[in-house]
């Protein structure tokens, strides 16, 4: 398995779409982080980068590199490899360059201009929202058939964690509002990555308060330590999940 | 230290009566048999030292001058210094460790019923209460220097506490870790001035039923609930600067039942709510300059006759958010840095109106829970369509003359 | 050397393979042929593991391969469609197959060699032609002299130089007694190759015979007409 995750690295490493998202995200980061004389403020700007370019650019990559690769697996199938290997080699491939690609573009600024326990979690947080979208991608390349269905699918999946979830957790709490769904809503966010995301790192930001103000439960349960690994537990779940699921539908594949 | 003392003394000589004579408590002699055979109208001299003692009450008109800061200490069990008589003085004092009970407040200096009172340059330290004012008339609090490490609101008391009063003076104190910086309760026509209120757990200022006040040029920063004035009309309040105010349930400053007042030239920086406002009417805000705060203002439906204008409104999360439709207060002449419309005519004057409620806010105020979903794609963008189609928002609620210039206040 | 027992697959509703059992041996040379969709590609991809059959079995050396992926490295296979990582080089590739089966030490390098492919080694996928890819995969295939070789369409897209050199070189390993399983479209590629011919169609076997068999049934030599001659007849030759 290291030798397949060795060559896709040397092969995405010199890949221009992820030198160039690296270079996009690290002159977002400096020019952020210069702009807002409040290192508070430039966190919030880069936390928007993360949450919405991180997902859409980390599955539709990871999706079509995948299915690009088809025939790179079939061969690699075709050799005295266990098929498993295979594919978790090929998830590590690509996640880990996309991670880094994240982890220099916005990690280095980000620790050289402001080094706080809040851009580490920043940092921490675009890395697993990474490998959790290169894991849903990888689950979408095993469950569909071609590659247009596809990237379709790529598209509706980090929409709807971006955009549709929200909306229908802003519809719920709508409708339930006369009834005490605090507890409810957090373990409701726990099932979309990019809430999750939100959540855990606006409480390292002082704007915190603003949520605190008006929810308690919020700021004292996920606030609190608890809170904090019950997030990061809940996204390695988003992490762990899809990949094990990706393992067993491809270990049944028909390529 | 010692040419302040000699200003003081001559100015003493200046001001007593011709007839008066000072005379010098030495180094742990006792204060309480000093104080009971010298006449009405002298002066007492304290030397430099420590006084064990306790409940020494001032029942004459009597100046006390410290030399050096001469230490009162109250053992944690008893008052240190009551004042029963009219026109007496405390200066340069250094009182602390009083007692802690819940049958009386215990205080470092209790003024009961008296006129004329003056406490000035004085340290007080770790005392429930530091300087209590009960029925007073014209009394001075001046210069001095409060100070105690409150743990919770209940086993604590008030730097400065004053009941039933009339025309006080309080000022240039630093007020830091009591309950309350400075606690008004029926006080009148007083004024506050230049007092830094810092790191008390409950309010800087809580000021109640306390009609005609003026407070200005004071300072109140990172107390638990920042400043709260309750119940009263016509308080002057200018020039202060409230700042980092910051937590679940924080104010610059909270205002209910308030009317007839004026809110000019303050600083409103880094506070969970700038203003929130309830109850309250005919207040003139004007140039404020709220930056960096949660909520710049927070004005309940219940508010009317308010106008707000001239204010600079800068890098707040929301500018404003209020919990009803109806909205009968007038914005006019802010700057708003979220404002983007457009100023063709180059008056320096927006073209079209701001509206400074976001469909977000007006959620989370209805429904506290949506702000789980803060900072949201979701809500940014609801933002953004709201902005262009107005429907939700309060639509009275509006700046018809947005400035495009910051104010320069 | 190979046998397939009644191997059944269907995508769907459409039956790709349909029971079909074979006994292949060493030193055959098994062409497969059959129309567009007639279950080639499935019966190979099955063989290799590619495509996990619904009913039946396969065995390979009397050893069934269900679950066992060791079986793989006694078979070279060479895909329709080469298709590599872009940035990878041609001697990144050969050196990632070579590390991905580490038992084995010796290398049959003859085709890398006899393509030039050693004076392009430094070249990114990327850039090459859709033949020289389809040089890379033949090397790779024959890499390990493994014992088994399964051949997808190997001549197509290559120049005739290559192919004819592709074509020698299986002519070499079959006289070294290993079993040659291939598919190809042009029939004259496999003229002088072949030994036995499967023919495939709708999922089903319609015939496994030697070629000297067919030749006398038919009476043609040439293995196109042979062909021509069994499908006119109704294939029931």
């Amino acid at each position: 398995m290291k030798t397949i995750i060795k060559y896709v690295l040397l092969d995405l490493f010199r890949n221009k779409v992820i030198m160039v998202y690296t270079l996009i995200l690290a002159i977002l980061a400096i020019s952020v982080l210069n702009l807002d004389d409040n290192a508070s403020k430039g966190l919030l700007s880069l936390l928007n980068v993360t949450l919405l370019f991180v997902p859409i650019i980390t599955i539709l990559f990871s999706t079509i590199y995948f299915f690009n690769s088809i025939e790179f697996i079939e061969l690699l199938l075709s050799q005295p490899i266990k098929r498993s290997k295979v594919v978790l080699a090929e998830y590590y491939g690509v996640a880990l360059p996309l991670a880094a690609a994240y982890g220099i573009g916005i990690g280095v600024p980000l620790l050289l201009l402001a080094p706080s326990t809040a851009a580490v979690t920043l940092l921490i947080t675009g890395i697993l929202l990474t490998l959790i979208f290169s894991s849903l991608a990888l689950l979408i390349f095993v469950k569909s058939k071609d590659k247009t269905k596809g990237i379709g699918v790529a598209i509706i999946t980090v929409l709807f964690f971006t955009l549709l979830f929200d909306g229908m957790l802003l519809a719920f709490i709508y409708s339930f509002s006369d009834y005490p769904i605090d507890s409810a809503v957090v373990g409701i966010i726990a099932f979309n990555p990019v809430d999750l995301a939100r959540v855990l790192m606006l409480l390292q930001l002082d704007v915190a308060v603003l949520m605190g103000y008006s929810g308690a439960l919020f700021k004292k349960f996920l606030g609190s330590a608890t809170g904090s690994v019950f997030s990061i537990a809940c996204l390695l779940f988003w992490v762990v999940v899809p990949l094990l699921l990706s393992v067993r539908i491809f270990n049944k594949k028909d390529l | 230290m010692l040419r302040t003392v000699i200003i003081l003394l001559l100015l003493a000589s200046f001001i007593s009566d011709a007839d008066s004579t000072t005379i010098r408590l030495n180094a742990g002699g006792s204060l309480q048999a000093m104080l009971d055979r010298t006449p009405a109208g002298d002066t007492i001299l304290i030397s430099k030292g420590f006084y064990k003692q306790n409940s020494i009450i001032v029942r004459k008109p009597i100046t006390l001058i410290g030399e050096g800061f001469p230490v009162f200490d109250g053992a944690k069990k008893n008052e240190v210094i009551i004042v029963t008589a009219n026109n007496v003085r405390l200066i340069g004092l250094h009182i602390q460790n009083t007692g802690r009970s819940s049958m009386v407040d215990m205080a470092g200096i209790k003024l009961q019923n008296v006129t004329n009172v003056l406490v000035k340059n004085c340290r007080i330290l770790n005392t429930t209460y530091g300087v209590y004012l009960q029925n007073c008339n014209k009394c001075i609090v001046e210069g001095s220097t409060i100070k105690a490490y409150a743990k919770d609101e209940l086993q604590s008391g008030n730097a400065v506490h004053a009941w039933k009063c009339n025309n006080l003076l309080i000022k240039g104190n630093m007020l830091s870790g009591h309950r309350d910086g400075i606690y008004f309760e029926f006080v009148t026509g007083s004024l506050i001035e230049k007092n830094v209120s810092f790191g008390n757990i409950r309010y800087g200022l809580h000021f109640m039923f306390s009609h005609n006040d003026t407070y200005k040029g004071n300072v109140f920063e990172n107390n638990g609930a920042g400043v709260a004035v309750m119940y009263t009309k016509g308080v002057i309040m200018q020039n202060n600067t409230f700042y980092h105010n910051w937590g679940d349930a924080a104010y610059g400053i909270l205002l209910k039942d308030i009317s007839d007042s004026k809110i000019e030239h303050n600083k409103f920086d880094k506070n969970t709510v700038g203003i929130y406002m309830e109850g309250s009417s005919r207040i003139h805000v004007a140039n404020n300059e709220f930056t960096n705060n949660g909520w710049a203002m927070r004005i309940q439906a219940s508010c009317d006759g308010n106008v707000f204008e001239r204010n600079n409104f800068v890098g707040s999360s929301f500018d404003v958010a209020t919990n009803g439709t109806m909205m009968l207060n007038t914005f006019k002449d802010n700057y708003w840095d979220k404002y983007d419309g457009y100023d063709l005519d180059r008056d320096g004057i927006g073209d079209v109106p701001y509206y400074p409620v976001s469909i977000y806010s007006v959620i989370t105020e209805k429904i506290p829970t949506a702000m789980i979903l803060y900072r949201s794609f979701l809500t940014d963008m609801m933002d953004q369509v709201e902005k262009v189609m107005p429907s939700v928002t309060p639509d009275m609620l509006k700046d018809d003359s947005p400035r495009t210039k910051k104010w320069k206040l | 050397m190979i046998g397939v027992h009644q191997l059944t697959k269907s995508f769907g509703k459409f039956k790709a393979l349909d029971s079909i059992s074979l006994q292949l041996s060493k030193g055959q040379t098994v062409c497969l042929l059959g129309p567009n969709g007639s279950g080639k590609t499935t019966l190979i991809k099955s063989i290799l593991g590619l495509v996990i059959p619904e009913a039946g079995t396969i065995t390979i050396d009397s050893q069934a391969v269900k679950k066992d992926w060791q079986y793989r490295s006694g078979i070279g296979y060479m895909p329709q469609i080469g298709r590599y990582p872009d940035n990878m080089t041609i001697e990144q590739v050969i050196d990632m197959i070579k590390e991905l089966r580490p038992e084995h030490t010796v290398y049959d390098e003859e085709l890398f060699h006899g393509f030039g492919l050693d004076k392009l080694k430094g070249k990114t996928m990327r850039s090459l032609s859709g033949g020289t890819r389809q040089k890379v995969s033949a090397c790779l295939t024959f890499l390990f002299s493994p014992g088994v070789y399964i051949l997808d369409e190997p001549t197509a897209g290559l120049d005739p130089v290559a192919s004819e050199l592709l074509k020698e070189k299986i002519g070499r390993e079959r006289t070294a007694g290993k079993l040659i399983l291939v598919t190809s479209h042009v029939l004259s590629d496999l003229e002088g190759i072949a030994s036995h011919i499967v023919y495939l169609q709708d999922g089903k076997l319609v015939f496994y015979k030697s070629v000297e068999e067919l030749q006398v049934a038919t009476g043609e030599l040439r293995l196109n007409k042979v062909i021509a001659q069994v499908m006119k007849e109704g294939l029931r030759a």
